[in-house]
């Protein structure tokens, strides 16, 4: 296995998703089969290879520091769940401290 | 909340040594953000700087804003860092309304700025601060924490979030750790924040305004025994608003270590909060688990490759830097080094090379902003720069007082006049009559009554004694409420009495 369950299970918790028992072993087997095909890439990578993040062969793209139209709230806000005085209204991010 | 016990700073000292590290914040001043063309205005109504790239709109692309980049490349300059010749942002993964993409576009094991030192005077002794790395990442959101007691977020049924801030350039100026500043720590780390405000600040690229967030500064601190080799566990305080909250926040936490680690107890390694409000720090959100921001390469943004071509023209495009500009400015103004503290600490050097360039002498207008208008400052609570007089006007009194028409005394209250609204010099002259009395007929008859009031004295200027027309100058300027000519008066005396 090049994945545990309680690595699963750590990656849910930090994606904050809620994945049952059933789950956290299904997506294991499948992650261990996803993680054991692209780990064969390193069998033919070698030391004088770098690994490579970028598919194109570019660097330095800039823009120009020049202010472009935003949205309005309304048309931030429209997708939004929940709004509330043009902001984002999100539920509560900490639970009270002991 | 328990109070923490805490131990005196004088005793904590005696018993440990304290390392520092800091880690600043640096909004960059661009008219759009880092990886779209939102405005980064403070103060706009909320969500009215968003696009659907600053808030993660699905298949929205950034690209990053190239005098962002200059910018962090100056700051890495002035700090003598090198400029790495290739790097990459990073994806810094964590779950948190203040990013909507719920990862931050930061920089990991690639900086693009790094092993750079920022040089610092305490108490006539000069700390050289090392620092490690400077990165160029984005800043977050605001929440506003809704219901609870205290408007925390510990508590709050709610939040509501405005990401005008999300994706406004920030650089982040980490040091190495700082040791040997013994119990000067606090003094250390305000110094360093102090020089570095003003090193950016000089570069112009930044306003640096900590009240307004766009600097800001988590202080590292760690203990160890006197002696000891290997350093403690060290805490993280954030919310460090002011320089003089740096000060406050390293003593404190100084204090409230040495009071565990005597009592044989275990620092926790763990952020906390600085208040204003008592000086204090507190424990800040406990952390479920380690921290696992999963860094990787960003694939939305190809790799950085600054060229030493513009490395170089970034670098000869610098201004003069505040240390380079204070060593000269204390030659040419003959300054000791605590005069040029002093007027450094009392932040009136602009102000004063200003007035200087608006036709004052250096001695002047250091006199002028460093005494009179300095102690109006005072009382009125405000920071020079704030005072309600231009550079311009200061310079205008002083050529009043050089060209005769005023003296020390009546440009005082011409200073007063100003300062409380009565309009421009020349206007508070007119409008006050302030005018040095030179002219003899006016004068004469002021030194005629003098003399009459003060017969004894006029005797003994008559019998040799010249030094006594001090006396009787003094009741001249007396009776002409500080409006005569000093030095004609005293001229007019003699050749009365002569």
């Amino acid at each position: 296995m090049s994945i545990t369950r309680d690595e699963v299970a750590h990656l849910a918790r930090l994606s904050r998703l809620a994945l049952g028992e059933d789950e956290l072993e299904h997506f294991a087997t499948q992650l261990d089969v996803i993680i054991s095909a692209v780990a064969r890439v390193q069998e033919v990578a070698a030391d004088d290879i770098p690994p490579t993040s970028h598919a194109l062969p570019l660097t330095n793209v800039f823009r120009p520091d020049e202010i472009r139209p935003s949205l309005t709230p309304q048309q931030a806000l429209a997708g939004a769940p929940a709004a509330e005085e043009d902001r984002f209204r999100v539920p509560r991010i900490l639970d009270e401290e002991a | 909340m328990s109070t923490d016990t805490v131990m005196a700073y004088d005793e904590a000292l005696a018993k440990f040594e304290p390392v520092l590290g800091l880690e600043t914040h640096i909004e960059l001043g661009t008219a759009s953000k880092m990886f779209c063309g939102c405005a980064t205005t403070f103060g706009a109504q909320p969500n009215t700087q968003v696009c659907p790239v600053c808030l993660a709109f699905p298949g929205s692309l950034p690209v990053a804003n190239r005098a962002a980049i200059e910018g962090i490349i100056k700051i890495g300059l002035a700090l003598n860092c090198t400029i790495v010749e290739w790097c990459r942002f990073a994806r810094k993964n964590y779950f948190y309304p203040d990013m909507p993409k719920n990862y931050q576009i930061s920089q990991y094991d690639e900086p693009i700025c790094i092993n750079g030192h920022l040089d610092v005077e305490v108490e006539g002794r000069t700390y050289r601060i090392e620092i490690e790395r400077v990165h160029m990442e984005e800043d977050t959101g605001k929440s506003l924490h809704v219901g609870g007691a205290t408007g925390r977020i510990q508590g709050a049924d709610y939040s509501l979030v405005d990401y005008n801030r999300a994706g406004i350039p920030l650089v982040e100026i980490v040091t190495k750790p700082v040791e040997g500043t013994d119990v000067l720590a606090p003094e250390v780390a305000k110094a360093y924040a102090t020089e570095l405000r003003e090193l950016v600040r000089a570069l112009g690229v930044s306003d640096v305004r900590m009240e307004e967030g766009s600097m800001r500064c988590d202080v590292n601190v760690s203990l160890m025994p006197r002696g000891a080799k290997e350093w403690g566990t060290r805490t993280e305080t954030k919310n460090v608003n002011s320089l003089r909250s740096v000060e406050r926040a390293v003593r404190s936490e100084i204090e409230r270590q040495a009071a565990i680690l005597d009592e044989g107890g275990r620092i926790h390694q763990e952020t906390r909060h600085f208040s204003e409000a008592t000086g204090t720090t507190t424990s800040g959100r406990s952390k479920e688990e380690a921290q696992d921001y999963r860094y990787f390469p960003e694939p939305d943004l190809v790799p950085m490759a600054p060229s030493r071509e513009w490395v170089e023209e970034i670098r000869a495009s610098l201004p003069e830097l505040p240390a380079a500009r204070r060593s000269r400015v204390q030659g040419e103004w003959g300054l000791s080094d605590l005069e040029l503290r002093d007027v450094v600490n009392a932040g009136a050097l602009d102000l004063i090379e200003e007035t200087i360039a608006a036709g004052a002498d250096a001695g002047s207008a250091r006199k002028w902003w460093m005494n009179e208008l300095s102690r109006h400052a005072t009382v009125q609570g405000v920071e020079l720069a704030e005072l309600p007089i231009t550079v311009e006007q200061v310079a205008r009194i002083q050529a009043l007082v050089v060209s005769g028409d005023l003296n020390d005394k009546l440009a005082r209250q011409v200073f007063e006049g100003v300062l409380a609204g009565e309009g421009t010099p020349d206007e508070v002259v007119a409008a006050r009559g302030l005018k040095v009395v030179s002219d003899d007929g006016a004068l004469s008859a002021i030194i005629d009554q003098v003399i009459a009031d003060n017969a004894d004295t006029a005797d003994k200027i008559r019998s040799g004694k010249v030094a006594a027309a001090g006396a009787l100058v003094g009741a001249v300027m007396k009776a002409s409420r500080g409006q005569a000519d000093a030095a004609r008066a005293r001229e007019l005396i003699l050749e009365k009495l002569s």
